[in-house]
């Protein structure tokens, strides 16, 4: 191999912590602190507790736990931070992007290469956001006989949908976007809307490459979505109900994989159609047909659905631990947050604080969102894994696997889901209630 | 439309149903040149290849130059098969001119020649695999080939055109130490392609997606004109190597690989099985190669050929590779005909294409062991 990894040294991590930490203090106090002092001096300050609130006191306030802990608390509960940081979009593509990176790394480690190496300080991990950057900055071109708005507006339909399907998957217990009671049903209109955005989009670039692609992406899924929605039908079936949280609180005992392994197989090759990943990366076979349903797309369109496909890979991932392994189910590890620190304060050296509003979050939060993370990390890398082993798959073998051979294999589960509801395993005094 | 229309030039009158794709030249999918194919849904009904994009005019070239300039830029239609593609050169020149060759010499140049051949047939996986969406089969021969280019480097001083074979010899002895190392990197790669099976050539999606597909039967294949890995995977047992043996491969111990399917899987199996018989003939020839002795026959300077003509070939990776050397009392050549493989195996992808998917259209093309630019020259 002609090209030299650098090792990995904790020594120089180190010191580069410590450069960072440097320019980012020299430039707060440099930059942030006379524009935030600057901005202070033309608002009129009101008066709180009988004293004007200056810059500095409102800084000790901001210093102080026990005045800031609260109103953090009460904002981690509002929509608003549902939607954009932890449950929602924020969660969901940091999780993306994390599994993404590792799995650039191992794939490079299978094709004896190194991977991305350079961006970043340590093993490029920088380099997914530097892929974005430079999304952002390239140009955006329109072919000149494209349906404009149709054509603009895909993309930002794609990760609207993308997002809508990320609102639906809970994470942890109380902590999902949406909770509809029909959940399930919801996740398959949501589903629904991916192919006609690809066949909408494809249409109006106006270009033969997308109308064959948008044709196969309509075909793909359309073949692959019946036996995505029959196999989960059993899962419906043992559970009695659609909502996603309640699916998840059923799973306490035993996972709904145990019962429904074929369901499960099914529904997993269904997240790959779907997703549109080796083996059955059809709508966009390179050599092929350019891009697919992508060709025309440039600069931040393209990263728009790039950043809705990540979206849809991480929510079917989540769907996927959600209805087989169980949620946020798992062993208690996450360690209980120490009472006395609530009732007597921290003490550090000759200094004891009291601090309203600990802790921020409880333990079955914490610990739920870590067994969802783990397990929907294990099934992101399964399903991008394949990418490594195996080559594309041929149209007419794709159709005939999706028409013929699993939704034959979809129906085994819901016989056997049947026969366990009657046999009287599942429900009242059953081995599950 | 009322505007008559030049004379010589007519509208083609195609159905609302046929979709003409122009793959290439600015396709992944394509290489140097374009397919023109029609499409009834996902099926080929015609396919048209338009190559000449790169031509470059090598012939016309070589009668400017003598026949020692010509060398380096006749090995360029194939840089990473420039051992072979200048192999029936030097023959031609050298029955020309009337040289002897130095029996070490000639095992030298068997070794570099199988060894490009390894390094064309590597790209040549390389590209295959990408081409069915296997992105592990693109990086594996990419970084294995390596070794191969080290070994050529350590031989020729040159990574990639190394310009090696030289009327009269090859251009410089081998390094100390070659035969060993050599050796080991033989053996090791040995190694390598049987993990390529497991990882490709076994794979369930690739045997059903290239299996009957692409299917060049036996008369079809002699009709077209077909050669190299090609004419060899429809069973027809052809290989200038051991029917015409130049050099010294009359003494070397290898086998021709023939399959019978005659479709893209044997068309693709087959230069893979080729670079396990390369293996066996570097070993021989190292094994069998004068230990010392000269390299290289001195020519005079500026040697001028007879009123002559002269026609030879050989088996490159892609197929026979002939040149056909005129010469008129002069330092330069009068014509010379680079006459390849890609350009005949070419001739038969419209009748493999048609009434296949689209997604049969990398396997059968690439499967060709076509090489635009050669084709081009």
């Amino acid at each position: 191999m002609s090209t030299i990894a650098p090792q990995f040294r904790l020594s120089r991590f180190i010191a580069s912590l410590f450069d960072i930490i440097f320019w980012v203090l020299l430039i707060f106090s440099l930059v942030g602190l006379p524009i935030v002092f600057i901005i202070l001096f033309y608002i009129k300050m009101p008066i709180v507790n009988h004293q004007l609130l200056t810059p500095y006191l409102a800084m000790t306030w901001m210093a102080d736990p026990s005045r800031t802990l609260p109103i953090i608390k009460t904002l981690l509960h509002t929509t608003f931070f549902h939607v954009v940081a932890f449950p929602g979009f924020g969660f969901a593509a940091l999780l993306a992007a994390a599994t993404i990176f590792v799995e650039r790394k191992f794939l490079a480690k299978i094709q004896l290469r190194v991977g991305p190496l350079y961006c970043g300080k340590i093993e490029g991990i920088l380099q997914l956001m530097g892929d974005g950057l430079k999304l952002i900055s390239k140009e955006i071109i329109i072919p000149a006989k494209a349906d404009k708005p149709i054509f603009w507006v895909g993309p930002l339909l794609f990760v609207g949908t993308a997002g809508a399907f990320v609102s639906l998957i809970p994470v942890a217990p109380g902590w999902v976007v949406a909770n509809p009671n029909v959940g399930l049903l919801a996740v398959f209109a949501t589903i629904g809307f991916f192919p006609i955005i690809s066949v909408l989009s494809a249409w109006a670039a106006n270009n033969k490459w997308t109308f064959i692609g948008g044709l196969r992406a309509l075909h793909q899924m359309i073949a692959f979505e019946i036996p995505l929605i029959l196999s989960l039908l059993s899962i419906v079936i043992m559970t009695g109900t659609l909502n996603l949280s309640q699916i998840v609180e059923s799973q306490q005992h035993y996972w709904w994989i145990v019962f429904a392994p074929v369901s499960a197989i099914v529904f997993f090759i269904c997240i790959i159609a779907e997703l549109e990943r080796v083996p059955f990366d059809l709508p966009e076979a390179e050599s092929e047909i350019v891009a697919g349903w992508l060709t025309e797309f440039s600069g931040m369109m393209y990263g728009l659905i790039q950043l809705g496909t990540y979206l849809k890979l991480y929510a079917f991932a989540g769907l996927f631990t959600v209805l087989f392994l169980g949620g946020w189910n798992g062993p208690m590890v996450w360690p209980a947050f120490p009472a006395d620190i609530v009732t007597q304060g921290i003490t550090i050296g000759p200094i004891t604080a009291k601090i309203a509003g600990l802790p921020l979050f409880d333990q079955d939060m914490l610990n739920g969102t870590l067994w969802f993370v783990i397990k929907t990390v294990g099934v992101i890398l399964l399903i991008l894994l394949p990418r490594g082993v195996f080559p594309r798959i041929r149209i007419d073998m794709l159709l005939h696997t999706g028409w013929y051979k699993l939704i034959g294999l979809s129906f085994i589960n819901i016989f056997i889901a049947l026969g366990l509801l009657y046999a009287g395993v599942l429900g009242p005094g059953g081995l599950i209630q | 439309m009322t505007t008559p229309l030049p004379p010589g030039i007519q509208l083609e009158k195609v159905d609302d149903r046929i979709m003409t794709l122009n793959v290439g030249p600015q396709h992944p999918g394509s290489g140097h040149m374009r397919l023109i194919i029609k499409v009834d849904g996902d099926y080929i009904v015609s396919c048209d290849p338009d190559p000449g994009y790169v031509h470059r005019g090598e012939e016309k070239m070589a009668e400017y130059r003598n026949y020692i300039q010509n060398i380096p830029h006749l090995e360029r239609p194939v840089i990473h098969d420039s051992s072979n593609i200048l192999y029936p050169y030097c023959l031609a020149v050298e029955e020309l001119l009337g040289i002897e060759v130095p029996e070490r010499a000639k095992y030298i140049r068997v070794i570099a020649a199988e060894l490009n051949r390894c390094i064309y047939t590597l790209y040549w996986l390389a590209i295959y695999g990408i081409f069915l969406g296997h992105s592990t089969m693109f990086m594996w021969p990419a970084g294995d080939r390596e070794l191969f280019i080290d070994l050529l480097e350590a031989m020729s001083g040159a990574r990639v055109t190394h310009a090696y074979l030289v009327p009269g010899g090859v251009r410089n002895d081998l390094p100390a130490n070659f035969e060993e190392r050599c050796l080991r990197q033989v053996d090791y790669f040995e190694k390598r392609l049987k993990e390529y099976q497991a990882i490709f050539y076994k794979n369930p999606i690739l045997i059903s997606r290239t299996e009957g597909t692409g299917i060049l039967s036996r008369t079809d294949a002699i009709r077209l004109g077909t050669t190299g890995s090609v004419l060899r995977a429809s069973g027809v047992n052809y290989d200038i190597r051991k029917k015409e043996p130049y050099d010294v491969y009359e003494n070397m111990d290898f086998e021709t690989v023939v399959m019978k399917e005659g479709d893209s899987y044997a068309r693709s199996y087959i230069p893979y099985l080729e670079m396990f018989e390369s293996c066996r003939i570097i070993r021989d020839a190292i094994r069998k190669m004068p230990k010392s002795g000269s390299v290289r026959t001195k020519l005079k300077p500026n040697p001028k050929g007879g009123n002559d003509e002269v026609y030879k070939r050989v088996e490159s990776g892609r197929g026979e590779l002939g040149y056909y050397i005129v010469s008129n009392n002069r330092p330069e050549p009068y014509r010379v005909k680079i006459s390849v493989g890609s350009f005949r195996n070419l001739i038969c992808m419209p009748y493999l294409l048609k009434g296949e998917l689209l997604g049969n259209m990398p396997s059968v093309y690439w499967g060709l062991n076509y090489w635009p630019v050669e084709a081009d020259r």
